[in-house]
């Protein structure tokens, strides 16, 4: 079953405060994890097995790399679901 | 001539009888490491939870090392190190492995001829060296073991590279294990995961060692939390009889992480050597079980639960009795 867009970034949001205290007011589209979030590769780590969980998708580690906003995350969600 | 051989009968089981340690005279700490690399206490607290750690001095051997940590596990045993039958060195840090020092430790330690070898398995080289101690002496090949986890991994660190300079650290630890009419050692759980070997490795013609620490911390919180629950099933144990869970010092959000999955109860101590002790590979569990008996925080009788993993990718646990 797939998501919409909104309810994926939505989803996305939750995973961001549970992990690294992310107030999801501040989460959108074009916020890098890294640079705008805060985000550290460790965390990315665990954002990445909590979205892998909660959304049925795998993300390899070398395609984690190439996740660099919240949009990526999102849309890469969307192409593997 | 063929037919049935004859084959030896073990102990019923096998218990640690004393831990030791070696900790490195020269103490890192973080603003040490700040003033000559782009680094600060801050990030490393962060990224890995290393306060301080030892680095050893160029007197401060493996052999060293190994025989100071040794010497302490078996004063701590009471046993006189003629009757030390096995003797088994996990280290990943050997720069020269021809001969082992397993022999040589043994002999500077006055044991008489035993079995002595060098153990690689990484940052699992101690839980498996617990694993075939405790099998060793159930099956009757050997009465008492000591087994020894020594690193100088600063010797196979770029100590200017703050990726790995920061975590990467030396020691020892050591345990003497010996023969008893009930198991206090339970069953290792242990394997490989080979198919991720360069994820922790020295590229061939390079001098040091690189780390993929995204997939390391990826597999080490996710994969392992199996091995742990596999542990205490072979040994008949639950989380909630767990008093101390001291694994494999990598990083403390690896721990903390490990930690919370099992879900073990409030009161169950949850080793931090690594704060103080940095990353010592295969001397990280000897040295936070030394440190916890010897803080109070843990006491003789308690139930550990102990695991090992790193480079191969290798990985070992157990549940013991603490001397």
């Amino acid at each position: 079953m797939s998501s919409s867009t909104e309810e994926i970034q939505t989803g996305v949001a939750e995973i961001l405060e549970e992990v690294a205290g992310v107030a999801p007011g501040d989460v959108s589209p074009e916020k890098s994890f890294t640079d705008d979030l805060d985000v550290d590769s460790l965390s990315m780590v665990e954002i990445a097995t909590a979205v892998e969980d909660k959304f049925g998708v795998a993300i390899p580690d070398d395609e984690l790399g190439n996740i660099k906003t919240v949009g990526d995350a999102v849309s890469y969600i969307q192409k593997n679901q | 001539m063929s037919g049935v051989l004859q084959s030896t009968t073990g102990a019923p089981g096998a218990r640690v009888l004393g831990l030791g340690a070696y900790r490195p005279r020269r103490r890192v700490t973080n603003a040490e490491l700040s003033e000559t690399m782009e680094t600060s206490d801050e990030w490393i607290q962060t990224r890995v939870g290393i306060a301080e750690r030892r680095w050893a001095s160029e007197d401060e051997t493996l052999v060293e090392m190994a025989v100071a940590a040794g010497g302490k596990a078996l004063a701590a045993s009471g046993l006189s190190p003629d009757v030390i039958d096995l003797v088994i060195v996990a280290s990943a840090s050997l720069r020269n492995p021809i001969p082992g020092i397993g022999p040589r430790v043994a002999h500077r330690l006055g044991a008489t001829r035993p079995g002595a070898f060098d153990l690689n398995a990484g940052c699992a080289g101690f839980c498996y060296a617990l694993g075939l101690a405790n099998d060793s002496i159930r099956a009757g090949s050997v009465r008492n073991a000591l087994i020894v986890g020594v690193e100088r991994l600063t010797d196979v660190t770029d100590l200017a590279d703050r990726g790995t300079a920061v975590i990467f650290a030396d020691g020892a630890g050591a345990m003497v294990v010996g023969a008893a009419d009930e198991p206090g050692i339970g069953p290792v759980a242990w394997g490989s995961d080979g198919d991720q070997h360069t994820a922790i490795s020295i590229p061939e013609g390079l001098p040091h060692m690189t780390m993929a620490g995204q997939a390391v911390y990826r597999w080490a919180t996710t994969k392992l939390t199996e091995t742990l629950l596999e542990a205490m099933r072979k040994a008949g144990v639950g989380p909630a009889d767990i008093d101390v869970f001291a694994p494999h010092q990598a990083n403390l959000r690896i721990i903390e992480s490990m930690a919370k999955k099992i879900g073990f109860p409030e009161s169950t101590v949850i080793a931090r050597d690594i704060v103080q002790t940095g990353n010592t590979s295969a001397a990280s569990v000897p040295l936070a079980l030394t440190a916890l008996l010897e803080s109070g925080e843990a006491k003789s009788g308690d139930t550990a639960l102990v695991l090992g993993y790193g480079a191969g990718l290798t990985f070992a646990g157990q549940v013991l009795n603490l001397p």
